[in-house]
C-alpha cells in the first residue's frame, strides 16, 4: 500500500466518522469537534496527494493551508454561538424543530 | 414611432394612467379622481373613433415588441378587435358614470377606481392582442386587476366569492397556457390571421390540434362561462353593482366570449375547425349552456343572481353563432356579442338602482316598483324585452341571424334551442315586469336610501346610463341596416374569415 | 471585475472599523458602484466578447488565481447587485440606531456581497471552495445577529448544513485534484470523458450532493425556514433572494462544464436533481399553505420555488433551459426580496408575524401590499411578470423533448403558489371584525414601503422585456 493510498483510505474515513458525527450527534460540542475530524479527514486526503509523486506538491499544502484557516474561523464561529445558545437556554443542544 | 403605432399604445394608457394616479389620491380628492375617470374614458372614447376612422379609410395599426427571442408582444386594430373596443369604451363610460352616482361616500373608491381603470386597460389589451401570447398576458391580468374588484367589501361572503372567482380563473388560466404554449411550440408562433394559422400543419397533427383546441377553449371557456365552468359567476354577484355590469357585459364574460370567437376564427380558421369536427361539440356545450342558464334563472329569488344566469345563457349565443358554420351564424355571434352587452348592462344598471334607491335585492321586493321609478323600470323592461328577443329591440337581429346561421349549417335543432331559451326568458322576466309595473306597491320599501323629488326617482347619475344603453337597445334593434352599425360591422368580420366560402 | 470583489471588501472592512451599527451610507454607495460595474460588465459581454479574464495579481494558474466572467456569471452578478442595493436602502432604514440585530449588519453584508460575487467569477474548484465558505460564514452571522435562542438555533443549524456541504465539496476538489492534477476549471473540462476514473464520478457526486445541500434542495431543506423564517426581514431577503442561487449557478456550471461529459454518459442522473425538485416544489407549497406565520409562508415558498430551478437539469440538452433556470432565478430573486422586504413592513407596523395578523392591511399598507402583490404575480408565474416568461420558457423547453409531466409539475406548482399568495391576499383585504380590538398600528418609514414596491416592480417589469438578459446569458463558454 503506497503512502498516498493509505493517507486516502484514513482521510476517507475520518471524513465519514465526521459527517457522521455532525449528523447524528446532538450534543453541540462534539458535532463541533466532529466537524473538525471531517474537515482533517479531507486534508488528510490532500496531503497524501502532495507527496504522491516524490517532490513536494504545492498546491494541495496550499489548498490544506487554506482549509484549515477556514476551518478555524468555522469552528470559532459555531464555538461562539454554542456559547449563546447555552447562555440563553442554558443547554448544549438544538432545541427540537418548531411546529 | 409612427402615429400607426402610437395609436394602439396611446388607446392602452388611456386607462392605465388615470388608473395608477387614482391609485395614489388620498380618498377625500373626489373632484381629481372624477375628472380623472371621465377623462380617461372621453380620452379613450376619442382614440376609438380616430381609430375607427382609420380602419374604415383603409389605414393598418399595429405595434410590436419583443418579450424575448422569438416572442412578441403585438397589437393591431383589426375590424374584431374594433368590434370589442368600441363596446368596452362606450360602455365604460357609462359604468364610470353609474359608478361614480353608485358609490357616493362609499369607502375605498380611490383603491375601487384604480383597479376599475387597470380592468378596463387589460380589456384593451385583449382586444387589440395580435397573437396568443399577447392576449394570454392581458387575460390574466383581467382575473388580477378584478379580484380586488369582486372582494371590494371585505366581507366573509366577498372574499368566499372572490376566492371560487380565482379558483376557477386561475385553473382556467393554466389550461390556456399549455394549449398556448404547445400551439406554440408546433408552429413557431401564435399569430392571429384570417382563416387561421393552424391549418398550416399537416394532417398527422388532427388528434394534437384537437387537443389544444379543448384546452383553449376550456382555458377561455371559464371566463365565458360555458357549462360546467360556470360556476364563479353567481358566486361574483357579492360584487358591487357596477362590479357586476362591469363583469358581466363589457370586461370578463365578454373577453372569455371574445377569446373563443379569435380561437375559432383566426388560430383555428373557421374552415379547418369545421374540417376537424370541432365546431359540433362546441354548438352542443353552447346549447346546453343556453337551456341551462335560462332554467337556473328561473328559480332565482335574488335579481342579481337571475341576471347572472340569464348572462351564463346569453354569452352562449355568442359560442353558438360562432359553432355555427357559415356567416350567417357568424353574424349572428358577433353582433350579439355587442348587442348582449349593452342589454345586459342596462339590466344591471337598473337591479343596481333598485337596491340602491329602494334596497329591493329580490324578485319578490318588486312589486309596485314600476310606479316608484317609472325610468328605471323601463330601462328594465327594454332590456328585458331585449333578451326574450322581442322586435324592434337589439335582440330581435341577433334571434334572427342566428336562426339563419343554424339553418344554414344543417343544424336545425339549434333553432329549437333559441326558442326555448327566448320561452324561458319570458318565464323569468315577464314575471319581474309584471310586478313591477302592476302590482300594487307594499307599504314601505325594504330600505328606502334615496327619495323622490318630481321626476327624479333617484341620482340622476344612476338613471342616465340605464337609459342611455336602454336607447341603444332600440338604436340597435330598429337601425340595425345603417352602414356603422354592430350589424353590418359583424357581416365586414364574418366576410374576412371565410376564405373559400362561397354562398 | 476585480472591483467587484474588492469594493465590497473595502467597505464592509470601513463599516467594522467604524463600529457597531455605523457603515449604511458606504454600503449604499459601494453598491451603486458596484451595480455600475455589474452593467458595464453585462454590456461588454453581450456586445461580443464572450467572456472577460482576469488574473489576480498578475499570477496565472495553477499557482494564482483566475477569474472569468462570461455570460451566465454575468447575469448572476448583475442579480445580485440589482437586488443588493436596493436591500441596502431598505435596511438603511429599518435598523434603527442601536438595535442590536443591526450593529454588524453592514460589515456582514458586505463580505456577503465580496463571496458571491468572486464566486460568479471564480475559475477554479478550490476558489469556489473559499468563496463558498465566505457566503457561507457571513449568512450564519448575519442569521444570527442580535437574536435570541430560536434565532441562534436556527443559525447553528444553517452552520452545520453549510459546512457539511462545503465539507463534501471540498472532498469532491481532493478526488478531482487527485485524478487530473488541477484545479482549474477549465483544463479540468478538456480533461473528462465519458471513460474517467471512479474518483471523478465520486467527486462529481460528493460536490452535487454539497450544493444541493447548501441550495436546500428537498430532502435538505430543513434548515432553510428556520434560518430565513426567523431572521429579521432584510437578513431573509439577501438569504432567499442571493445566497441559494449561488450554489444552484454552481451547480449548473458544474453539470454543464466540466462535468458535461459524465451526465451525457448517465442521462438519467438529470432525474435526480428534477425529481427532488418536484418534491420540493410540493412539500414546500404545501407548508407554506398551513403555517400561520407570514415569514414562515414565504421561507416554504423559497423552499418551493427553488425546485423549480432543478427542473432544468433534465432539459439541458435541448435549446431553452439555461435561459428558463436564469429567468428563474432572477424572476425569484427579485420577488422574494419584494416579499421579505413586504413582510418586513408588515411586521413592523402591526408588530406580529402571523398571516391573520394582516386583516385590514389593505387601507393601512396599500404600497406595501401592492408589492406583496405584485411579487406574488411573479412567483404565480402570471403575466406580466419575469416569473410568467420562465414559466413559459420552462414549459416549452420541457414539450421542446417531450417531457409532459414537467409541465403538469410547473402549472401545478403555480396554482399551489397561487393558494398561499391569495391566503395572504385575502386577509389583507378583509375587514377587521368590529368587536375586535383595535392593533397598535406603527407607522414605518416610506422608504420600507417603497424599496418593496421597486423591487417587485422590476420582476414585473422584467416579464415584459426579457430579450436583453437572454442574449447575455447566450454568451455561455471558455475564457477567450
Amino acid at each position: 500500500m503506497t503512502s498516498a493510498l493509505l493517507f486516502a483510505c484514513v482521510g476517507a474515513i475520518l471524513f465519514a466518522l465526521g459527517l457522521a458525527g455532525v449528523a447524528l450527534i446532538g450534543h453541540l460540542l462534539r458535532r463541533i469537534f466532529a466537524f473538525n475530524v471531517m474537515g482533517s479527514g479531507t486534508f488528510l486526503i490532500l496531503v497524501g496527494l502532495a507527496q504522491r509523486h516524490g517532490s513536494a506538491d504545492p498546491v494541495p499544502q496550499a489548498m490544506v493551508l487554506t482549509g484549515i484557516v477556514v476551518a478555524v474561523a468555522a469552528t470559532a464561529l459555531a464555538l461562539a454561538l454554542t456559547r449563546r445558545l447555552h447562555a440563553l437556554t442554558g443547554k448544549l443542544e438544538l432545541p427540537a424543530d418548531e411546529p | 414611432m409612427t402615429s400607426s403605432e402610437l395609436l394602439p399604445i396611446a388607446l392602452l394608457m388611456s386607462s392605465l394612467l388615470p388608473g395608477l394616479v387614482i391609485f395614489a389620491l388620498p380618498e377625500g380628492w373626489v373632484a381629481l379622481r372624477t375628472t380623472l375617470n371621465l377623462f380617461g374614458a372621453v380620452a379613450k372614447l376619442a382614440l376609438v373613433a380616430l381609430l375607427l376612422l382609420g380602419v374604415a379609410a383603409g389605414q393598418e395599426y399595429g405595434v410590436r415588441f419583443a418579450v424575448l427571442p422569438g416572442l412578441d408582444l403585438a397589437f393591431k386594430a383589426d375590424a374584431l378587435g374594433l368590434l370589442f373596443i368600441s363596446l368596452s369604451a362606450v360602455l365604460w363610460l357609462f359604468t364610470t358614470l353609474y359608478a361614480i352616482g353608485y358609490l357616493e361616500g362609499a369607502p375605498h373608491r380611490s383603491r375601487f377606481f384604480g383597479f376599475f381603470s387597470l380592468c378596463v386597460t387589460a380589456t384593451v389589451g385583449i382586444a387589440m392582442a395580435a397573437n396568443l401570447f399577447t392576449f394570454f398576458i392581458f387575460y390574466e391580468l383581467l382575473t388580477l386587476a378584478t379580484f380586488p374588484l369582486v372582494v371590494h367589501r371585505g366581507t366573509e361572503k366577498a372574499m368566499r366569492g372572490g376566492t371560487i372567482y380565482l379558483a376557477y380563473t386561475l385553473v382556467g388560466g393554466a389550461a390556456l397556457l399549455t394549449g398556448i404554449v404547445w400551439l406554440h411550440h408546433l408552429l413557431g408562433h401564435t399569430e392571429f390571421a384570417h382563416g387561421g394559422i393552424a391549418a398550416a400543419l399537416g394532417a398527422e397533427y388532427a388528434g394534437q390540434l384537437t387537443l389544444i383546441f379543448v384546452l383553449l377553449i376550456a382555458g377561455v371557456g371559464v371566463k365565458a362561462a360555458l357549462v360546467p365552468l360556470h360556476g364563479w359567476l353567481p358566486q361574483a354577484m357579492v360584487a358591487p353593482a357596477p362590479v357586476s355590469a362591469l363583469l358581466h357585459a363589457v370586461a370578463v364574460v365578454k373577453a372569455g366570449a371574445f377569446g373563443i370567437v379569435r380561437i375559432v376564427y383566426e388560430v383555428f380558421g373557421i374552415e379547418f375547425a369545421q374540417s376537424l369536427e370541432l365546431l359540433a361539440p362546441l354548438a352542443m356545450l353552447a346549447a346546453v349552456t343556453i337551456i341551462w342558464g335560462s332554467f337556473r334563472a328561473l328559480f332565482q329569488d335574488d335579481l342579481k343572481k337571475r341576471l347572472a344566469y340569464s348572462t351564463i345563457s346569453q354569452v352562449s349565443y355568442i359560442v353558438l353563432g360562432v359553432a355555427l358554420f357559415g356567416p350567417l351564424g357568424t353574424v349572428g355571434g358577433l353582433v350579439h356579442l355587442v348587442h348582449q352587452g349593452i342589454m345586459k348592462i342596462t339590466l344591471f344598471f337598473c337591479a343596481g338602482n333598485y337596491a340602491e334607491t329602494l334596497g329591493i335585492h329580490k324578485v319578490s321586493e318588486m312589486n309596485g316598483a314600476g310606479r316608484r321609478m317609472p325610468l328605471t323600470t323601463l330601462a328594465f323592461s327594454i332590456g328585458a324585452l331585449g333578451m326574450m328577443g322581442a322586435p324592434l329591440t337589439a335582440g330581435a337581429i341577433s334571434k334572427a341571424w342566428l336562426s339563419d346561421g343554424a339553418t344554414a349549417a344543417g343544424m336545425d335543432w339549434a333553432i329549437w334551442v333559441l326558442w326555448t331559451s327566448s320561452f324561458l326568458n319570458a318565464a323569468y322576466f315577464l314575471p319581474i315586469l309584471w310586478r313591477a309595473w302592476f302590482r300594487p306597491a307594499p307599504n314601505a320599501w325594504p330600505e328606502e336610501q334615496i327619495l323622490r323629488r318630481g321626476w327624479r326617482e333617484t341620482a340622476w347619475l344612476l338613471l342616465l346610463p340605464p337609459l342611455a344603453t336602454a336607447i341603444m337597445t332600440i338604436a340597435a334593434g330598429t337601425l340595425a341596416e345603417t352602414p356603422g352599425s354592430p350589424l353590418e360591422w359583424a357581416k365586414l368580420i364574418a366576410d374576412q374569415e371565410y376564405l373559400t366560402w362561397s354562398p | 471585475m476585480i472591483g467587484l470583489i474588492l469594493l465590497p471588501l473595502v467597505w464592509a472592512s470601513l463599516a467594522f472599523v467604524l463600529g457597531p451599527g455605523r457603515g449604511k451610507w458606504l454600503a449604499i454607495a459601494g453598491l451603486s458602484a458596484q451595480t455600475w460595474f455589474a452593467f458595464d460588465l453585462a454590456q461588454q459581454i453581450s456586445a461580443g466578447k464572450a467572456a472577460i479574464g482576469h488574473q489576480v495579481g498578475g499570477w496565472g494558474a495553477p499557482l494564482g488565481i483566475d477569474l472569468a466572467a462570461d455570460g451566465l456569471s454575468s447575469a448572476m452578478l448583475l442579480l445580485t447587485q440589482c437586488v443588493a442595493l436596493p436591500l441596502a436602502i431598505y435596511a438603511s432604514a429599518y435598523y434603527k440606531r442601536d438595535d442590536a440585530a443591526g450593529a454588524y449588519f453592514w460589515p456582514l453584508m458586505g463580505f456577503l456581497i465580496a463571496g458571491l460575487n468572486a464566486l460568479f467569477v471564480s475559475a477554479d474548484f478550490f476558489n469556489i471552495y473559499v468563496t463558498l465558505e465566505l457566503v457561507g460564514l457571513a449568512a450564519v452571522g448575519l442569521v444570527a445577529a442580535g437574536g435570541g435562542a430560536q434565532q441562534i438555533a436556527a443559525a447553528l443549524r444553517y452552520l452545520f448544513a453549510t459546512l457539511v456541504g462545503s465539507g463534501l465539496y471540498l472532498l469532491g476538489v481532493a478526488l478531482l485534484y487527485g485524478a487530473y492534477g488541477t484545479v482549474s476549471i477549465e483544463s479540468v473540462s478538456l480533461l473528462v470523458t465519458a471513460e474517467a476514473p471512479r474518483m471523478v464520478w465520486i467527486a462529481f457526486g460528493l460536490m452535487v450532493l454539497g450544493l444541493m445541500l447548501k441550495t436546500a434542495l428537498f430532502p435538505f431543506h430543513y434548515w432553510l425556514p428556520p434560518a430565513h423564517g426567523g431572521s429579521p426581514a432584510p437578513v431573509s431577503a439577501l438569504l432567499s433572494a442571493l445566497v441559494v442561487k449561488a450554489s444552484f449557478y454552481l451547480m449548473l456550471r458544474l453539470w454543464i462544464g466540466p462535468f458535461a461529459p459524465l451526465v451525457a454518459a448517465a442521462p438519467w442522473l438529470a432525474w435526480g436533481p428534477a425529481a427532488l425538485g418536484t418534491l420540493a416544489i410540493f412539500w414546500g407549497s404545501w407548508q407554506a399553505i398551513r403555517t400561520p406565520r407570514l415569514k414562515m409562508l414565504i421561507a416554504y415558498s423559497t423552499v418551493a420555488q427553488l425546485g423549480y430551478l432543478f427542473l432544468i437539469f433534465p432539459l439541458l440538452n435541448g435549446p431553452g433551459a439555461i435561459q428558463a433556470g436564469v429567468m428563474q432565478a432572477f424572476a425569484h430573486g427579485l420577488a422574494k426580496a419584494a416579499m421579505f422586504v413586504a413582510a418586513g413592513v408588515f411586521i413592523k407596523a402591526t408588530g406580529q408575524d402571523t398571516v391573520a395578523g394582516l386583516a385590514g392591511a389593505v387601507n393601512r399598507l396599500p404600497i406595501t401590499l401592492f408589492a406583496f402583490g405584485l411579487a406574488g404575480v411573479t412567483l404565480m408565474g402570471l403575466p406580466p411578470s419575469a416569473g410568467f416568461l420562465a414559466k413559459w420558457q420552462l414549459i416549452e423547453a420541457a414539450l421542446n423533448q417531450g417531457h409532459w409531466w414537467l409541465v403538469l409539475v410547473v402549472l401545478s406548482g403555480g396554482l399551489l403558489a397561487a393558494v398561499y399568495v391569495f391566503r395572504v391576499l385575502r386577509q389583507a383585504f378583509l375587514l377587521a371584525p368590529v368587536d375586535t380590538p383595535v392593533l397598535p398600528f406603527t407607522p414605518v418609514p416610506r422608504t420600507l414601503e417603497w424599496t418593496a414596491f421597486a423591487l417587485a416592480l422590476t420582476s414585473v417589469l422584467l416579464g415584459l422585456r426579457g430579450v436583453e438578459l437572454m442574449r447575455l446569458i447566450q454568451a455561455v463558454g471558455a475564457v477567450a
